[in-house]
C-alpha cells in the first residue's frame, strides 16, 4: 500500500502575541503566532520536523528527500541535500527542492507519491517549511506564522493513502515576493480574496469532488489554505462545509505558514484520525491543488508523533516586539555583518560529518565515542580504527555550562554547555531554556540550528535542547 | 631525560617593559624598541648589534614577528618567532634559555609583544575556522570549570571578587600597568556580566604592550651586572582540549598541573619554596584554580587561603604583585615576558611598594588556548 507511512512537525516554541505587535498589553490565551527565532530558519525547522517524522524509522531506507519551501536562504544551493546530510541519510538519496509557490508543499507530497507509485523511489521524505515575513506593521505580518511538517511516503504500512488529486493553474499577481526582497507583498486584499483565493480554492476542491464522484460529507476532515481567518470562513461557507468537518486552521495560535500550511493541518488531522476516515487537503498559490487521502488501520500502530499538538503545547512568549525585530534581523545595528567570504568552504566540506550531521567516531579497539572525528583515539591512542557514530539522535547530558553575554542574540545571555553524548564531549549552545533553569547533568537532545552568519550566509550546526519526554 | 639539564646555566641580566595600555599612537615597533632598549640599559649593553647573538620573539596577533622585531631593532641575526597561545612569551623565553644552555649562543634577546588594540574591536579576537567553533570569547572557555567547581567546593563569586579586588589594588602600585584603579566589592557586584560567572572585573584587560629580557651564560652574567637572576627551570605543556577531553572533571586545568610538576623538578624546588608568583589571571577563576593546580594549596582549599589574604602583597605568598593580566594588561605575546620582568625585579629587590621581602624563588605561569597550553618559569636569586 503506497502512501504516508509517518509524519512529524515542528513549530518554533517562540510565540509572538498579536497584541505585542501593536504595542498593547498581552493577555493570557490571547491570539498569537509562531515565530522562528534568530537561530532558526526554514531549513532548521525542516530538519527538526524531519527528525520527528523519522523517529522509530530506519533512515537507511530513505532514498528520496523532497523539500518544499519558498523562503530557503540560498537562491542557488539545494535545501534537500542539506537535509539529507544533516539527517545522515545514505549518500545514494535523490534530492529535489520544490519552491516558488505556496503550492510547493502539496506539489512535493504528490510528486513523492507519484515517484513511489512509478517505482522510481521506495521511500521519500517530504518536508515542507516556510518562514515568510510580512513587512513590520503590515496585515501580512499579523497572519503569517512559521512551521514545518514532514511526511514519509513509501510502500508498506501506509497510515494514509492518496486516493486522488486535482490541480488547476492560474496566473495572478496577488501575493508575491521578488528575489532579494525579505518581505511578501500582496495586492489589495479584496481583489486577492474575490478574484484569486476564494474562486480558485473552491474550484480546486469541487474539481476533486467531481473527478472522484464524492461530496463534502464523504470526508471526515477538510483542510485548506487560507491567507487569514476571515477568508478561511468564506471558503467554508462557499463550499457549504459542516463546521465539524473543517480542520481547525490555527489562526491566532500558529498562523499561515505558507507552503507548509495545509500540510501542517493535514498532520494535525492525522493525529486524531480513525481508520477509514477520508481527509481532503487543498492548497492555494498560482492556482489550487486538492489531495484526497484515506486513513488506514495502520494509523493505530504508529507510535505517538511529535506532531502539531505536541508543539502547540510547548510555547514561550516573546517579551517585546523589539526583540522580535532583532531576532528576525529587521533592525539595523551599527555594525553590519562583515562582507567577508566566510569560513573556508574547503574546511566545511571536510567537516560535513561533524557540522552538518553531528556524526563523530567510535573507536573499534576500545569503544570510546569521540567528537569531532579523530585519527588517533583520544582514549587508547589506536590509529585510524574508527567507525562513524551519529550523535544527533542520541540523548546527552550537560556536564558544565556558562552563560555568554557577548554572543550576539536578541535575548542574552546564550547558554553554552559541554555535553556528554555517549562518552563524547561536545561544546555547544543550549537553547529553549532560561539560564536559571540549567542544571548540571540535565538530559538534552539535539536540534539543527543556525549558528552564525559568517560570510553573510547562514551557517548551520546542532544545538542542545532540554530533553522533552 | 635529565630534568636538571638547564638548571642555573642561564641568567637574566636585563629586563624591560613598555607602558601597557591602549597605545593608539604606538606601532608594534615602537613598543618593541621601548622594551628592548630598557632591557639593554638594564644589562649595560651599549652595542646590541655586537653583543646579542640571536633573538627569540613571541606574538599571537602578528604574522610577521621575526621581521617586525629585527627591523624595529636593526638586529640582523638569527630570529625565531614563537606562537603558543597565552604561553607564547614564556615559550619564547624558554627557546632563548635552551639556545644558551646548549652552548650555541652566549647572549640572546627575548621579546614578547602584541597589539590587539589595532584591530578595531574590544576584547580578544575570536578566531573561527570551523562552523562549529562557537563564536565565543575566551571568557566562555575559561568559565567552564565554574559550575562544577562551585558545586563541589562551595566557592563562589565572592571568592573571585577577592582576587579581582587584590589585582586591581596591585595594579595601582605598578608604574607601567594599564588600569590603576581600586575597586570595591560593590563595584564588582554591580559590573555587567561577560560570561557567567565572570563580570567585567573578572576579566583581564585587553591591552597593547611589549616586554623584553636579556639572557646570557651564567658564567658571564656578572660581567653585565652584579645581581643577575638565574633560570632554575622553564617548561611548556600542551594538554588535551578540555572541551572534548573525555576525562576532564572541570575542577582543575590539567596543563597547569602537568607543567607545574615538570617545572618544579627542573628547578629542584617545590611549591613550598616559592616566595612570590605571577600566575595567569586571564579570568579570576583561572587564578583561583592555579593556586591549587600548582600546589600552593590543596585542591578545593583556595577559598580559605583567599579569605586569609595569603596571596595579597604582605601575605605568605604574594601573587600577581604588579596587578596581573587583570590590571597590568594582557598583550598575549608579552604577558609571559612581563611576568618574568616583574619576578626579576622582585628577586633583585627592585619592586618598590610591591616588594616581597627577601624573595629568593619566584614562579611565573601562563595558561591559554581552550585552555590547552601552559608555560611556567621558575627563577632564583643567583
Ligand atoms: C571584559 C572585556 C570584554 C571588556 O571590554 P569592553 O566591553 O570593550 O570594555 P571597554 O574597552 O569598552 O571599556 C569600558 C571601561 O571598562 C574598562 N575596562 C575594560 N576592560 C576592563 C577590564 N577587563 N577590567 C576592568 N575594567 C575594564 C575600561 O578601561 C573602560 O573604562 P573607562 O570607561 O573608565 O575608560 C575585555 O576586557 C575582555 O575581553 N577581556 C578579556 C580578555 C581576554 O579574554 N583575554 C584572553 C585571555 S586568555
Amino acid at each position: 500500500m503506497i502512501g504516508i507511512t509517518s509524519y512529524g512537525a515542528y513549530v518554533p516554541p517562540t510565540r509572538l502575541a498579536l497584541a505585542t505587535i501593536g504595542g498593547l498589553p498581552t493577555q493570557e490565551g490571547g491570539p498569537e503566532k509562531a515565530v522562528a527565532w534568530n537561530d532558526e530558519d526554514a531549513v532548521t525547522m525542516a530538519m527538526t520536523a524531519a527528525v520527528n517524522c523519522l523517529r522509530g524509522f530506519d533512515r537507511e531506507q530513505v532514498d528520496g528527500v523532497f523539500f518544499a519551501c519558498t523562503t530557503y536562504s540560498f537562491a542557488e544551493k539545494q535545501g534537500a541535500a542539506l537535509l539529507a546530510r544533516g539527517l545522515d541519510l545514505p549518500r545514494r538519496v535523490r534530492t529535489n527542492d520544490f519552491a516558488g509557490s505556496l503550492r510547493a508543499g502539496t506539489n512535493a507530497l504528490r510528486a513523492a507519491v507519484d515517484a513511489v507509485s512509478a517505482g522510481t523511489a521506495r521511500c521519500v521524505l517530504v518536508v515542507a517549511s516556510d518562514c515568510r515575513m510580512g513587512a513590520p506593521g503590515s496585515g501580512l505580518e499579523l497572519n503569517f506564522g512559521d512551521a514545518a511538517v514532514a511526511f514519509l511516503v513509501g510502500d508498506g504500512d501506509a497510515v494514509a493513502t492518496l486516493d486522488a488529486s486535482f490541480a488547476v493553474a492560474d496566473e495572478l499577481v496577488d501575493v508575491w515576493r521578488t528575489a532579494g526582497d525579505p518581505f511578501v507583498h500582496a495586492w489589495e486584499d479584496r481583489f486577492v480574496v474575490q478574484e484569486g483565493y476564494t474562486p480558485r480554492l473552491v474550484e480546486g476542491v469541487t474539481g476533486l469532488f467531481e473527478k472522484t464522484g464524492s461530496q463534502a460529507r464523504d470526508f471526515a476532515k477538510i483542510a485548506f489554505f487560507a491567507p487569514d481567518a476571515r477568508s478561511h470562513g468564506s471558503v467554508a461557507r462557499a463550499l457549504k462545509l459542516d463546521k465539524q468537518k473543517v480542520q481547525e486552521p490555527l489562526f491566532g495560535r500558529l498562523g499561515n505558514s505558507g507552503c507548509s500550511f495545509v500540510l501542517v493541518q493535514l498532520a494535525h488531522a492525522l493525529e486524531t484520525a480513525k481508520p477509514g476516515d477520508r481527509i481532503l487537503a487543498a492548497s492555494y498559490g498560482d492556482g489550487a491543488e486538492a489531495l484526497a487521502f484515506s486513513v488506514t488501520e495502520h494509523i493505530e500502530k504508529l507510535e505517538e508523533r511529535r506532531g502539531v499538538s505536541w508543539h502547540l503545547e510547548r510555547r514561550r512568549g516573546v517579551k517585546s516586539y523589539d526583540r522580535y525585530l532583532k531576532a528576525r534581523n529587521l533592525q539595523r545595528g551599527e555594525y553590519e555583518s562583515p562582507r567577508d567570504q566566510g569560513l573556508s568552504a574547503t574546511v566545511h566540506f571536510r567537516e560535513r560529518d561533524e557540522e552538518v550531521s553531528l556524526v563523530g567516531h567510535r573507536c573499534r579497539s576500545c569503544g570510546a565515542v569521540q567528537f569531532p572525528q579523530q585519527r588517533v583515539c583520544e582514549t587508547c591512542f589506536g590509529k585510524d580504527a574508527f567507525e562513524r557514530y551519529r550523535l544527533s539522535d542520541k540523548v546527552g547530558k550537560v556536564l558544565t555550562y556558562t552563560f555568554d553575554f557577548f554572543f550576539p542574540t536578541p535575548d542574552p545571555p546564550t547558554v553554552v554547555a559541554i555535553c556528554d553524548i555517549d562518552g563524547a564531549r561536545v561544546h555547544m549552545q543550549l537553547v529553549n531554556i532560561a539560564p536559571e533553569a540549567v542544571t548540571l547533568d540535565m538530559p538534552v537532545e539535539f536540534e539543527f540550528r543556525r549558528i552564525h552568519q559568517s560570510g553573510g550566509r547562514p551557517n548551520y550546526y546542532w544545538k542542545a535542547t532540554p530533553l522533552t519526554a | 631525560m635529565a630534568r636538571d639539564a638547564i638548571r642555573d646555566k642561564v641568567s637574566i641580566v636585563g629586563v624591560g617593559c613598555c607602558q601597557f595600555g591602549e597605545n593608539w599612537d604606538q606601532s608594534p615597533a615602537d613598543m618593541i624598541v621601548d622594551a628592548a632598549y630598557e632591557a639593554y640599559a638594564d644589562a649595560g649593553i651599549e652595542k646590541p648589534q655586537e653583543q646579542i647573538d640571536a633573538v627569540f620573539t613571541g606574538s599571537i596577533y602578528s604574522n610577521k614577528g621575526p621581521h617586525e622585531c629585527s627591523d624595529a631593532l636593526k638586529l640582523w641575526k638569527p630570529v625565531t618567532s614563537v606562537s603558543n597561545y597565552c604561553a607564547t612569551g614564556t615559550d619564547a623565553f624558554r627557546c632563548g634559555v635552551m639556545s644558551i644552555a646548549c652552548g650555541l649562543y652566549d647572549t640572546v634577546l627575548v621579546v614578547g609583544y602584541d597589539k590587539p588594540k589595532d584591530r578595531g574591536v574590544a576584547g580578544p579576537s575570536v578566531v573561527m575556522t570551523q562552523v562549529r567553533d562557537l563564536p565565543q570569547t575566551p571568557a566562555g572557555w575559561f568559565s567552564i570549570c565554574a559550575s562544577r567547581y562551585f558545586e563541589k567546593y562551595g566557592a563562589g563569586r565572592d571568592d573571585l571578587a577577592r582576587i579581582a579586588i587584590k589585582n586591581h589594588h596591585n595594579g595601582t602600585l605598578a608604574p607601567n600597568s594599564f588600569l590603576k584603579r581600586e575597586i570595591t566589592l560593590e563595584d564588582y557586584k554591580k559590573a555587567r556580566l561577560i560570561s557567567w560567572p565572570f563580570g567585567l572585573y573578572d576579566c583581564a584587560a585587553q591591552t597593547d604592550g611589549a616586554a623584553a629580557v636579556i639572557l646570557t651564560r651564567s658564567d658571564l652574567a656578572k660581567s653585565f651586572r652584579r645581581d643577575p637572576v638565574v633560570v632554575k627551570g622553564v617548561t611548556v605543556f600542551a594538554g588535551p582540549n578540555p572541551q572534548k577531553d573525555p576525562t576532564m572533571d572541570f575542577l582543575a586545568w590539567k596543563p597547569s598541573i602537568e607543567a607545574g610538576q615538570v617545572a618544579y623538578e627542573m628547578a629542584g624546588v617545590g611549591p613550598e619554596d616559592i616566595d612570590v608568583a605571577q600566575v595567569h589571571d586571564c579570568f579570576s577563576l583561572t587564578e583561583l584554580l592555579t593556586y591549587e593546580d600548582l600546589g600552593f594549596c590543596e585542591k578545593g582549599a583556595a577559598k580559605e587561603h583567599i579569605q586569609d589574604g595569603r596571596f595579597e602583597i604582605g601575605g605568605g605568598l604574594p601573587v600577581n604583585t604588579d596587578g596581573g593580566l587583570k590590571s597590568f594588561g594582557h598583550p598575549t605575546g608579552a604577558t609571559g615576558v612581563r611576568m618574568i620582568y616583574e619576578n626579576t625585579l622582585q628577586l633583585q629587590g627592585r619592586a618598590g611598594e610591591r616588594q616581597t621581602p627577601d624573595a629568593e624563588i619566584a614562579l611565573s605561569h601562563n595558561i591559554g588556548g581552550y585552555p590547552t597550553a601552559c608555560g611556567i618559569a621558575i627563577l632564583g636569586r643567583a
